[in-house]
């Protein structure tokens, strides 16, 4: 390999791993609060990258600047969260685990075919929304949306830390899974909590799309599962519930993929879970995360 | 009589172990002879139940070992323990909550089932011969912890006192040579904790068996110990007949430091 | 065995044949018209999801452990039993021959596999272990892509027509008996302990690894078998139908019918394998409803439709009192 094409596969295996890194951290974050797998996450990012798709035109047609369509499509993954946590997730919560899992990956079946009904199961291409050169460095070509790209991700992920650890709600955030009973006894909005973990982690996802969509501008109604499953496995791999652990395995995730792509691209997939597999053996908590083992 | 009890049914020498730098048990060394009982008692947090994970096995020793009947036990699984003879209870109650009663004893016979998956499948008549000498069992041990009649209940149905008395009736399914309590008697009212010294002591007498005993209720442990054995921090400070421990200064001192309804039980005690 | 137990085995007989004979006996009247081929295909569809859908029940509901990668197992099945009978093929032995040694190969294949994949899985439980499974069924998914003999990507054709209603049938009986002998015996027992409470379980002496990966091995056989039928039916088929979407869509099946029960799986398989075909213009709706009564399920019956409830022909015909059959425990 010349260092010119692993300089390359360097900055593309950063750019997938960034996009992973900020999926991962929805993941991270709700499983963090409820020791719940939200499957539909994935699919927050293809309803973020749907709005898109949407009001990115309607943003220009109005005369106003296209990046405000962000700020809509967070705002539609914020509600779509939330209502997926209130109407769907908060009832079976007590129930039990098993029944969390599977409203979750009945909630991302629905939120799937969902949209097959309402766009159609063709591919809609998204409008650019930042027109970035691409920067040629010697024989390495640098894509400008590429590292703005990462750049939001890494931004992202230093305030989503600094705001865990400094702020009253971060730390709320983190007190509800120690223990429900003194959190609420505390004071502590239990159920406001995790509403608003929600609404941050669907957010995030919206984010995700944008950044996403600025590399593969095209949405299909699945794209979210493929994209969702990578980075759960991302957050898994760095230690679900931690955040550092969810940007580690997003980047990861994103190197193995465009490395294991460039020699043999028909198992990229296979390693990457082989990866998963062999980690979950050796440290089931993930590289960053506590082993919690059960009181006998 | 003598020669009988050459071979202690529990022997364990320096037995400890080490979480991280906290050495939660540290040089535990306890023999139990055939049917004795035998008590272990200490303030909150002095790794009673720790001993009962190192003998069962749910954690493996850092230090010293522990035998069966002169068998090396150290390192091997769970239910290899079990086989060889070492039954135990919960602090907090764990059954089979969705199984009948009867299947709760019935889970606990595997070893004595020797059909394969071909007779399972064929029902041969070794499958029903074999099925109906446990079922027969199972009822038998029932009776002992005076659970006759509730067969087909779903075991979390039952009330507190009656799960405790399955658990014990499902660690006599095993056969085991030697049964570990652990605090069998808590939340128990008078009445309950009466029938149950009633059926240890049956059971003591019936199966030939020894019992190490956790317990909080200091009465309770005075009452039927043969001897005793009082761990704070992990280190044993006392062993003896419930009078050497009764008036024993450093025990004293171990409850005495602790919180008073710790000094009221060992006052009422 | 008494004289109750060979009564009530006659009688289930009896009621299996009585169905099969009427089945068949609807497809001979020509009641469907020219659309009995069509509704013979929706059976023998039902018959191998019933098979897929009851053995991922052995692990989800009665061992209480979440395998999202059943459809891993059903692949392993489908290939290696259209490779045995491709190679088999014209060999000399008759069509139902080649057929059921189609089948056990792949059942066999699969459950290999099930042995191979528990063993390291099944160490972990709960969320990890169904992330675990389902890493494992992708990895296979993509092996049977990149392998020339399973068509390497690309649609593997040509596989003869070996699953016909009447066979698919009668295997899916066989297989369905086998694994309600299963639960019902020490292995069924065990399993439900280790479900409740795996701590409990090994300290009652149960080597709970070993019936573990054991119950993980049946279930993948069985999910072998099935993939096999589903094979000889389709006669073609590319590794992508069996991807995280089929394991899904399994579990949601076991899910519905209830977890923890044969006749759960049984009438939730035929059921929703049968209710998108015989409606075909919601076809474009089937996972969306699917979705929604699973949601619904959740909400209001989380334990399934049927709970874990099972159908007795002896109990429901009054042949015996309930009483005493519950009082033999058996």
């Amino acid at each position: 390999m010349t260092a010119s094409l692993f300089v390359q596969g360097l900055i593309n295996g950063l750019n997938q791993g960034a996009i992973y890194a900020l999926i991962a951290l929805g993941y991270t974050m709700v499983y963090g609060i409820i020791r719940m797998i939200n499957f539909a996450h994935g699919d927050f990012i293809m309803i973020g990258a749907y709005t898109l798709f949407y009001t990115i035109p309607l943003m220009v047609n109005a005369g106003m600047p296209a990046w405000l369509a962000v700020v809509v499509a967070i705002a539609v993954c914020a509600l779509v969260g939330v209502l997926v946590e209130r109407l769907a997730y908060r009832p079976v919560r007590k129930v039990g685990p098993m029944s969390a899992l599977i409203t979750a990956l009945a909630m991302s079946i629905f939120l799937e075919n969902l949209a097959m009904v309402l766009f159609g199961a063709k591919p809609h291409n998204v409008q650019a929304i930042f027109q970035l050169p691409t920067i040629m460095v010697g024989s390495i070509a640098l894509p400008l949306n590429v590292l703005l790209t990462i750049t939001i991700g890494l931004v992202i992920m230093l305030g989503m830390q600094f705001f865990v650890k400094k702020t009253n709600l971060g730390k709320a955030m983190r007190a509800v899974p120690q223990d429900k009973d003194a959190s609420t006894l505390v004071g502590i909005n239990v159920d406001r909590i995790i509403t608003i973990t929600f609404a941050i982690g669907s957010g995030l996802a919206a984010v995700a799309a944008l950044m996403y969509c600025s590399t593969y501008p095209r949405v299909t109604n699945d794209m979210g599962s493929m994209m969702g499953m990578k980075a759960f496995i991302a957050a898994v791999l760095g230690g679900i519930g931690v955040i550092p652990g969810a940007m580690l395995g997003g980047i990861l995730v994103g190197l193995i993929e465009i490395f294991v792509k460039l020699f043999a691209p028909g198992w990229y997939e296979a390693v990457t879970y082989a990866t998963l597999i062999v980690i979950l053996l050796v440290k089931p908590s993930g590289i960053l995360g506590k082993n919690a083992g059960e009181k006998v | 009589m003598a020669e009988e009890k050459t071979v202690p049914v529990l022997k364990c020498q320096h037995l400890g172990i080490q979480f991280g730098g906290l050495k939660a048990v540290d040089d535990f060394n306890l023999e139990i002879g055939q049917s004795e009982l035998v008590g272990l008692i200490g303030p909150n947090g002095a790794g009673k139940t720790t001993v009962f994970n190192l003998i069962t096995g749910v954690y493996k020793p850092t230090e010293g070992s522990f035998y069966l009947e002169g068998q090396r036990m150290n390192g091997k699984k769970t239910h290899q323990i079990v086989h060889a003879g070492i039954a135990r209870t919960f602090q907090n109650i764990r059954l089979f909550k969705k199984m009948t009663v009867i299947e709760n004893v019935k889970a606990a016979m595997l070893q004595k089932l020797s059909y394969g998956m071909p007779q399972a499948i064929l029902r041969t008549k070794s499958y029903w011969s074999q099925e109906a000498a446990i079922t027969e069992r199972a009822k038998e041990l029932l009776k002992v912890v005076h659970l006759s009649g509730k067969e087909d209940l779903q075991a979390d149905n039952l009330p507190y006192g009656q799960q405790r008395r399955l658990e014990i009736a499902r660690a006599l399914a095993t056969d085991m040579k030697l049964l570990l309590l652990d605090e069998p008697a808590a939340g128990m009212n008078p009445t309950e904790t009466e029938e149950l010294l009633e059926i240890i002591d049956y059971i003591r007498r019936e199966f030939k068996i020894s019992v190490l005993l956790i317990e909080h209720d200091m009465s309770l442990v005075m009452k039927i110990c043969e001897r005793i054995q009082v761990l704070d921090f992990g280190t044993t400070i006392a062993s003896g007949t419930p009078d050497e421990i009764a008036n024993n200064p450093k025990v004293i001192e171990a409850y005495l430091g602790k919180d008073n309804e710790e000094k009221e039980a060992w006052e009422d005690a | 065995m008494d004289k109750r137990h060979k009564l009530s085995y006659l009688l289930n007989a009896v009621g299996v044949a009585a169905v099969f004979a009427l089945l068949m006996l609807l497809f001979a009247s020509g009641i469907f018209g020219t659309s009995t081929t069509y509704i013979q295909g929706i059976c023998t569809t039902a018959c191998y999801t019933i098979i897929m859908v009851a053995s991922l029940n052995l692990v989800v509901g009665f061992m209480g452990e979440f395998s999202l990668g059943h459809a891993g197992f059903v692949s392993v099945g489908a290939y290696a039993s259209a490779i045995v009978s491709g190679a088999l093929a014209g060999k000399g032995l008759p069509d139902v021959g080649l057929f059921l040694v189609a089948l056990l190969a792949g059942g066999i294949a699969a459950g290999v596999m099930g042995v191979l994949v528990g063993i390291p899985a099944l160490r972990l439980r709960g969320d990890y272990l169904a992330i675990v499974t389902m890493a494992f069924a992708e990895i296979i998914r993509v092996c049977f892509c990149n392998f020339s003999i399973t068509g390497g990507g690309k649609t593997m054709s040509g596989i003869l027509k070996l699953s016909t209603f009447p066979r698919a049938f009668w295997v899916m009986v066989v297989c369905v008996t086998v694994m309600f002998l299963f639960v019902r015996s020490k292995y069924g027992r065990t399993i439900q302990a280790i479900r409740e409470d795996y701590i409990a379980s090994s300290a009652a002496g149960i080597n709970v690894t070993f019936y573990k990966v054991l119950t993980f091995a049946i279930s993948a056989f069985f999910a072998g078998i099935g993939g096999g039928i589903y094979a000889h039916y389709m006669t073609a088929m590319i590794p992508t139908n069996f991807n995280f979407a089929y394991s899904a869509e399994l579990l949601s099946e076991v899910i519905i019918g209830g977890t923890g029960s044969l006749t759960g799986s049984i009438i939730g398989a035929a059921f929703l394998s049968a209710l998108p075909e015989v409606m075909r213009e919601f076809s474009t709706y089937r996972m969306l409803a699917y979705s929604v009564v699973l949601i619904l399920v959740m909400l209001f019956r989380p334990g399934g439709i049927f709970g874990r409830w099972e159908f007795s022909l002896t109990r429901t015909l009054g042949a015996l009192p309930r009483r005493r059959k519950a009082k033999e425990g058996v």
